[in-house]
Parts: C-alpha cells; sequence; structure tokens
C-alpha cells in the first residue's frame, strides 16, 4: 500500500527544503524525496555561501525578481531558523574605465530593484573599507544588502523546521518511475518504496530534467556547469570582509574572494560547462585560474594557504533562467535550473510555489501549531574565542559532552556532534556539514576516529559500515 | 575551577613525558602534563613496530615500550598527568600563566602557573594541503590516521593501497599494510630521494618487494563513492607532473604520508612567534620561546627523526625550565645562529656566549662528500666529515663552550 501525501517534493537541495518548510505551514501532508543519504548532498553542499543582493542578474529574469525578493528574508529565516548568516555587503572592482562604466550599470539595476544602500565608491574609500584590495583598483560598487550563508547549515535548518511541522523525508532513494493515476502520481523509488501524491514539485537540482521525462516531459535539459572552490587556512580569515566580486562576464558572475561566514576565505568559483553530472574532479587549470584571478583582487592569496578544495555542478537550464512553474502534466510543478542565485532565491521561490499551488486548486489552510522556530544546538567555538568561560562552564553543567573536545582545529565539543547524529545526520560529511568537524586544518586528522565511535556509539553503526557521503565510501573497509 | 601548578606541560608524548621527568628531578615541585588522548605515550601508542630508544637505551623497543620507559619513570613521583583533557587558550598576565583546559573529568579548569612546556607534537599534512587534482572519495587516508585505525582500533582502510610520500609514516605503513594482508601496489615520492631512513627503504620497501616511485607525483584522483584509481606522472623541476608519460594504479585507499606540521594552534594563540622554515617556535638557548615562561620541546618545536632526541631536547627543557622558574636563570649575552647555505635551519636562533649549547639542523638536499661545520668569525667550534648526509636525519650537535666574545655563531657546508 503506498504512503499517500498531497504533496511530494523531490529533492532535498534548499530549493526543495525551503519548499517543504514553506508548505509545512498549512494544513498538508508533505513528502521529501531525496536519493542521497542525506539532504543537501546535491549542488547544495558545494555552494558560495553568497546571499546576493538583487543586481547580477538580467532583468526581466525570474532570477533577478526572485534573488531580489529571496535576499530579502534572510534575516527573519536566520532568526527563526538558526543558521548562520551575516549581512556583510560586497564589493564589485573595476580596473579599468570600462570596468567602471558597467558598475553603473548595475548600480542602476539594483535600484531600479528596490535594493537599498547600493553606492558607487571611488578608489579610496574602496581600499578604506577593504585594505587588502590591489592598490590598482580604480572604484567599486557597494552593496550592504549582499550576504554570506552556511549553505547546508541553512538547508539542514529548513529540513529540521519542516520535520518538526510533520514534514516527512525520505532518504537514499532514487525516483525511478512516475504513474499518473487519475489525480494522483504514484511515485516509485529503488529502493521499492512507493508513495502517492496529488502535486509533484520537481526540484530535482541536476536530474531535474530526468524526473521530468520520467513524467513524460522533454521540455528542457539540465547543462551541468562545474565550480572549483578553494577553502583557506583561517590564519589568513581576516583578509576581507565583504564578498570580492570583479566584474563578470557573460558566462559567470566571475571568480570570487569570499569571506565565508565561518571565517575562512573562499576562492573561487570557476565555470566550466560540462557533459557529465558527475564529474566532480578539480583540475590543475582550474586552480591556477582561481589563483590569478583572485591574486589580481587580493595579491596577498597564495595557493600554498590552501586546506581543502571542492567541486559543484550547477544545474543549469537550457533557457538560461530558472524554471519554476506548472507544466501541461496537471499537478506537476517544476522548480528547476536553479543555478546562481538559486540559493538566495530558495526562500522566494517557495513562496512561488506556494502560490502557484494555490492557482491550481490546493486548499492552503494555515495550521494553528505551526512551529517557525527551529533551535541549533548551542556550540562552544564562539564561546572560546570570547574567551567566556563562565558561559562555556553553564553549557559543561546542562551537558557533560560540552566537556569534550572532538574537533580540536574548529573547537566542536561532542554535544554537537551527538547533535547532528541524532538530527540525523550519519555519514561523516552530514557530520562535517552541519557540526562542522573536520572542515578545519587537518581535515579531520585528529578528530574522525572520534566521530566514528560517536556514530557507532549512537547508532548502533558498525565502524566498517560508516560512510563519508553513503553506501559505497565506507571510511574503513573491514575489521582486522 | 581553579588549580594551581609550577609547571603545566601540554602534551604526554615523548617530549611531555622526559620534560616532566627532567624538570621533577631538577627540583621542581608541582608538575602537571595534559593531554587529549586516553593514555599518556602521544604518538608512540601507535607505532606497534620497534626501533625506538637504539640510542637512549641501547635497546630497540617498540613505541608503546619507550613510553612505558618514561611512564613508569612518572608513576614513581607525584607529577600529575590530566588525560582526556584540552588546551583551549595559554593566558599570559605578568609572571603568571593561565592554561584553560576542557577536561572531559572535571569540566573547565582554569590552571594558574609559572611556566608551560609546549610538546604538542605535530599533524600530518593532507590531501586539501597539496591540492591533488581529481575527486574526493573516500579511501584517502594520512597515513598517521590509518595507522591508529590499524594498530589501535582493528580496522583495515582497504586492499588496495598506494602509498604517497616516502617518509618514514609512510614507509612504516607499507610494511604494516602488506603485514596485515594488504597489496600495497606502490611508494610514490616526488623528490629524486626516499624520504624516510634508509634502514626503513630497506626494511619495509624492499623486503615486501613494494616498488619505489622516486621523482614521481600523483597527478590526478579518480573514483566516485570510493577511490578507484590514482595516476601517477614523472615530475619536471622537482614538482611539475608530465601527464604525457603517466601511468594508472588501481586502488581502493591511498595512503597520504606527504609532511608533518608542527601544531602550533595553541602557541599562536599564546603569542608565541613561530619561525617559517620549521613552523615552530622561535628559541633561544633555554628553549623558551617569544613569550617569557613558555618553552617547547619535540616535534611542535621542530619535526624530529628519532625519539631518543626529542626525549634529550625535552629532557635540556626540562631543566631549563625548573631554572626559570627558581629564578636561577642568568642571562648570559645573547647571539644569533645563523644558518648557511645547502641547510635548511638551525635551531635554536640564538644562544649565550660563553655557555655550552646543543645545535639542531638539517640539510636542504642530499649532499656528499662534505664537512659540516660551526663557526664564530674565523674560530671554528666544529666541523665533522660527512660522506653522505641526508635531510631527513637531523644533526646534533654539541658545543662544550660559545666562546665568550663571539659576536654570532654559523652553521655551514664546505667541500
Amino acid at each position: 500500500m503506498p504512503k499517500q501525501f498531497d504533496i511530494l517534493v523531490i529533492g532535498a537541495g534548499v530549493v526543495g527544503a525551503a519548499i517543504a518548510r514553506e508548505l509545512s505551514r498549512y494544513r498538508l501532508s508533505i513528502a521529501v524525496i531525496e536519493k542521497e543519504e542525506d539532504v543537501s548532498f546535491g549542488t547544495s553542499k558545494a555552494n558560495s555561501g553568497i546571499i546576493h543582493s538583487g543586481f547580477h542578474s538580467q532583468p526581466g529574469t525570474l532570477k533577478l525578481k526572485l534573488e531580489a525578493a529571496g535576499n530579502r528574508m534572510f534575516d527573519r529565516l536566520s532568526y527563526e531558523l538558526e543558521f548562520p548568516f551575516e549581512r556583510r555587503g560586497e564589493l564589485m572592482v573595476a580596473f579599468s574605465e570600462d570596468e567602471l562604466q558597467i558598475l553603473h550599470k548595475y548600480y542602476q539595476r539594483g535600484i531600479q530593484n528596490g535594493m537599498t544602500g547600493m553606492e558607487l565608491l571611488g578608489r579610496e574609500r574602496t581600499l578604506e573599507l577593504e585594505p587588502n584590495l590591489n592598490p590598482d583598483i580604480l572604484g567599486s560598487l557597494h552593496a550592504p544588502t549582499a550576504g554570506v550563508v552556511g549553505p547546508y547549515e541553512y538547508c539542514f535548518a529548513l529540513i529540521e523546521n519542516a520535520k518538526a511541522n510533520d514534514v516527512e523525508i525520505f532518504l537514499g532513494g532514487k525516483v525511478v518511475g512516475i504513474r499518473k493515476d487519475g489525480a494522483h502520481f504514484e511515485v516509485e523509488t529503488d529502493q521499492g518504496e512507493s508513495l502517492t501524491g496529488k502535486f509533484i514539485i520537481n526540484a530535482a537540482g541536476l536530474y531535474a530534467d530526468e524526473i521530468a521525462k520520467l513524467a513524460g516531459m522533454s521540455d528542457f535539459r539540465i547543462l551541468p556547469r562545474k565550480g572549483e572552490e578553494y577553502l583557506l587556512d583561517r590564519r589568513v580569515g581576516g583578509l576581507v570582509r565583504k564578498v570580492i566580486f570583479p566584474v563578470p562576464s557573460e558566462k559567470s558572475k566571475g571568480m570570487l574572494v569570499i569571506p565565508t561566514v565561518d571565517g575562512p576565505v573562499m576562492v573561487g568559483p570557476t565555470a566550466v560547462d560540462i557533459e557529465s553530472k558527475t564529474d566532480f574532479s578539480t583540475t590543475r587549470t582550474g586552480l591556477e585560474a582561481v589563483f590569478k584571478n583572485a591574486q589580481k583582487m587580493v595579491p596577498a592569496i597564495r595557493a600554498t594557504d590552501i586546506i581543502t578544495s571542492f567541486v559543484g555542478l550547477r544545474p543549469a537550464a537550457t533557457g538560461g533562467d530558472f524554471i519554476i512553474g506548472k507544466t501541461k502534466v496537471k499537478g506537476f510543478i517544476n522548480a528547476a535550473g536553479i543555478q546562481s542565485p538559486g540559493l538566495t532565491a530558495s526562500p522566494a521561490i517557495a513562496e512561488m510555489i506556494r502560490d502557484i499551488l494555490k492557482d491550481e486548486g490546493l486548499k492552503l489552510v494555515k495550521k494553528d501549531n505551526f512551529r517557525p522556530e527551529r533551535k541549533g544546538a548551542p556550540k562552544i567555538r564562539p564561546l572560546v574565542e570570547k574567551m567566556d568561560y563562565t558561559a562555556i562552564e553553564k553549557l559543561i553543567a546542562k551537558d557533560r559532552n560540552y566537556s569534550r573536545l572532538v574537533c580540536r582545529c574548529e573547537n566542536i565539543t561532542e554535544a554537537e556532534i551527538v547533535a547532528a547524529v541524532r538530527s540525523g545526520h550519519t555519514t561523516l560529511d552530514g557530520i562535517k556539514f552541519s557540526a562542522r568537524a573536520c572542515t578545519g586544518r587537518c581535515q579531520g586528522g585528529f578528530c574522525t576516529s572520534r566521530i566514528l565511535d560517536i556514530i557507532h556509539r549512537e547508532t548502533g553503526l558498525p565502524i566498517e559500515k560508516i560512510s563519508k557521503k553513503g553506501k559505497g565510501s565506507e571510511i574503513l573497509l573491514f575489521k582486522k | 575551577m581553579n588549580l594551581k601548578y609550577d609547571i603545566v606541560i601540554i602534551g604526554a608524548g615523548p617530549a611531555g613525558l622526559a620534560a616532566a621527568v627532567s624538570a621533577k628531578k631538577a627540583g621542581i615541585d608541582k608538575v602537571l602534563i595534559v593531554d587529549r588522548e586516553s593514555s599518556a605515550g602521544g604518538i608512540l601508542n601507535q607505532c606497534i613496530h620497534n626501533g625506538f630508544g637504539l640510542h637512549k637505551f641501547k635497546e630497540e623497543l617498540t613505541g608503546p615500550e619507550y613510553a612505558e620507559r618514561y611512564i613508569d619513570l612518572i608513576n614513581g613521583t607525584d607529577i600529575k598527568v590530566l588525560l582526556d583533557s584540552c588546551v583551549i587558550d595559554i593566558i599570559s598576565s605578568g609572571n603568571e600563566k593561565e592554561v584553560i583546559v576542557l577536561s572531559e573529568e572535571q569540566g573547565l579548569l582554569r590552571i594558574s602557573c609559572k611556566a608551560v612546556i609546549l610538546a604538542m607534537g605535530c599533524r600530518e599534512k593532507n590531501r586539501g594541503n597539496i591540492a591533488i587534482p581529481g575527486s574526493r572519495p573516500a579511501g584517502i587516508l594520512t597515513a598517521g590516521f590509518a595507522q591508529k585505525m590499524v594498530n589501535l582500533h582493528g580496522y583495515m582502510p582497504g586492499r588496495e593501497v598506494v602509498i604517497l610520500g616516502s617518509g618514514d609514516i609512510g614507509l612504516i605503513m607499507a610494511r604494516r599494510m602488506s603485514l596485515e594482508g594488504s597489496h600495497v601496489k606502490a611508494v610514490i615520492e616526488l623528490q629524486t630521494h626516499p624520504g624516510g631512513l634508509n634502514r626503513n627503504i630497506v626494511q619495509c620497501l624492499q623486503d615486501f618487494d613494494i616498488p619505489l616511485y622516486l621523482s614521481h607525483t600523483i597527478s590526478e584522483i579518480r573514483g566516485d563513492r570510493r577511490i578507484s584509481s590514482v595516476e601517477v606522472s614523472p615530475v619536471v623541476d622537482r614538482s611539475f607532473p608530465d601527464r604525457t608519460r603517466s601511468f594508472n594504479l588501481d586502488c581502493d585507499t591511498l595512503l597520504l604520508s606527504v609532511g608533518l606540521i608542527p601544531e602550533n594552534e595553541l602557541s599562536l594563540k599564546a603569542g608565541v612567534q613561530l619561525d617559517n622554515v620549521t613552523r615552530g617556535p622561535i628559541v633561544d638557548g633555554n628553549l623558551m620561546t617569544s613569550v617569557d615562561g613558555i618553552f617547547a620541546c619535540g616535534n611542535v618545536l621542530h619535526v624530529h627523526d628519532i625519539v631518543d632526541w626529542v626525549s634529550e631536547e625535552a629532557e635540556y627543557c626540562g631543566r631549563a625550565v625548573a631554572s626559570f622558574v627558581k629564578g636561577e636563570i642568568k642571562k648570559g649575552r645573547e647571539i644569533p645562529v645563523r644558518t648557511g647555505k645547502m641547510l635548511s635551519y638551525t635551531l635554536p636562533s640564538k644562544v649565550e656566549a660563553g655557555k655550552p649549547a646543543v645545535l639542531s639542523l638539517r640539510v636542504l638536499a642530499p649532499l656528499e662528500n662534505l664537512y659540516l661545520c660551526v663557526r664564530t668569525g674565523k674560530d671554528i667550534l666544529y666541523k665533522k666529515k660527512f660522506r653522505k648526509i641526508f635531510p631527513s636525519i637531523m644533526q646534533r650537535i654539541s658545543l662544550k663552550e660559545v666562546p665568550e666574545d663571539a659576536q654570532y655563531l654559523e652553521t655551514y657546508i664546505e667541500n
């Protein structure tokens, strides 16, 4: 007997998660189906973590409209859901007269979109704001509404809140069949799971075209665009405060210098169209391009400061814009082609989907008991940084596990790891993204064995079954 | 909770243990060692192979046996060892130091003391640091982490193994993995010469028929969930992979033995200045760092290859710290130590005129038929002939006395 729902959301990246959380405000039964072992394991985990300031995209596009709308929603969201978000602002910097002209164009666009506080700055003021920028810079466009966010913490927080509001999440099963049966859809996964829903929201990222095909449509293709990012040692974390953009090209926003919300500086991404949906390899040429561009803007950046790198594949769709809307199959709604500024737009995309569902006849009745707030586990790192030992003692008094340091580099305690495991993160990558362990200088050299023990203790999973990112990626192959 | 000690030693590995015993012997009353692991011994606990203690004890001990020698000495004293505890900060104010500790058993501790000895050891360079191109699958581990899981926890990372780096840890793991039944297909080394001790090349590679590819590197890692193969390329100009002449090695495990970095996060927090070459604190002839009352010894100061010298250095440090605490250090005239061509560093960077000195140094590259010398001005204080000398072996030079009127010391190579 298949499980019955009102809404089936396919894909638990930031888009699927935002949609699920938004719809969980209403009296609806909602399921999210995710093929990976954990949420946010697709494109969303490789995100740059930038909340864009509403002027990057082309006028007249859904991208621009939703970027501007989404940007405004993050203060409230981060307050309600407790994920890291800071409105640092961005500087788009110009090295020539031609580039200065282009800054003007973006300035106008931002104003038209109602983005407040934008200003064109001369060289001196630019260097005053960011002293480590290249002194050859002629000027910049300052957009104070841009911000930095923890992309997976955001996604996890959305899902946790959705779950607290009765959304069901199905992990580890890929959708392999979609059948329309009168007014219902019947969806089958490769794990043998069967679910029905009145509506399907296609938020399947890189595979949105394949999901649409299962429902009988081939209106668009996903054209993966690879981006390599390089994370630098925390030691050089103070190089910039704001996100630094070059004047962009046709293809992409350019390679940036990003002060991540955690502290370390990140540089990239590249933007290379590729055929494969599974090519996540970093390349030497990518590294060279990223550092050449980063050093042009911030000369003190060195490739020797790299502590890790990763790759994301943007699910760009044919046509270049977001594909959000109803389709010729009644009840099947796309939220596809969500490349940049997808993260920024995600809460606005969720509201747009809600409105589309309403138009399609779905009754939206608000829940009386909707809980908008989600509390994350308290973190010890900011307390260590502030040397607030009284607060640390209070935490330890509440939970002894706060006195057990697991991740030395980032100051993460056992309490936080346990909280991550209990929220459903049982892979090393899941723990990494939610608790932030293994992200520091030693890249898990010290903490991994402890994390394996904690996961084993909390879940009963044998050590040799604990994986990096799901089946097939076990850390240790066998017991002696 | 507030506690008070004379000396707090951070790390109960070979350096911390030897420093503690030595400080106690030199008359210090309250000595505390703090370590984040569940037992004392540091990295030695996972080094189950023998070869330790040849110099110190004239025996070939395993790592745990060597550690036990010092643990036994400590057990006979009132030296306190606080385990499962992590130091999160060191605060200096005036003559006092405050060490903040997160202790699994006792919660947050604030320990005041007169002096601190940094003995935190090293961490391993990893895939992220050296930015090997390719995918990020499971099955890539640093050699030390693999050693811990295999020797202490009883889990094998895989069956078809490639090792990057021919430093001692890589060589030891090549043998260990083979003994445990895995197939070690190759050891890949970037340099023209092996990184580890010659006896390990023989006993770990040759004895097991494991090929060593010098002047090669891994130019790509392949595999989706788990590593499936590595592309190995010869290097041109010491670092550039020539992918036209590359070959593939199928594997399910890649162990990285690509360098050790002294773990000085805490030192930086305490305001200690680090040396760019050694990556450890800059110290004077007493092994005191740029912060008064904070000393350093062992791998955290500079990477060692022989634990016996770690113990010697730590014992020296313990005596120096004892003098400091007792107020008996009379600082003589400090003079700089300069490092000549073809040497990568000399430690310490300053010594006192009129006092004995122990200098540690390494050459930059393998050299043949030379003299290793120390001079001050025209006076040659030390001259030793070497037929062959390697960067992988730390040289130690004991000078009975630095001349009273010396203005500087210089270590150098002469043909």
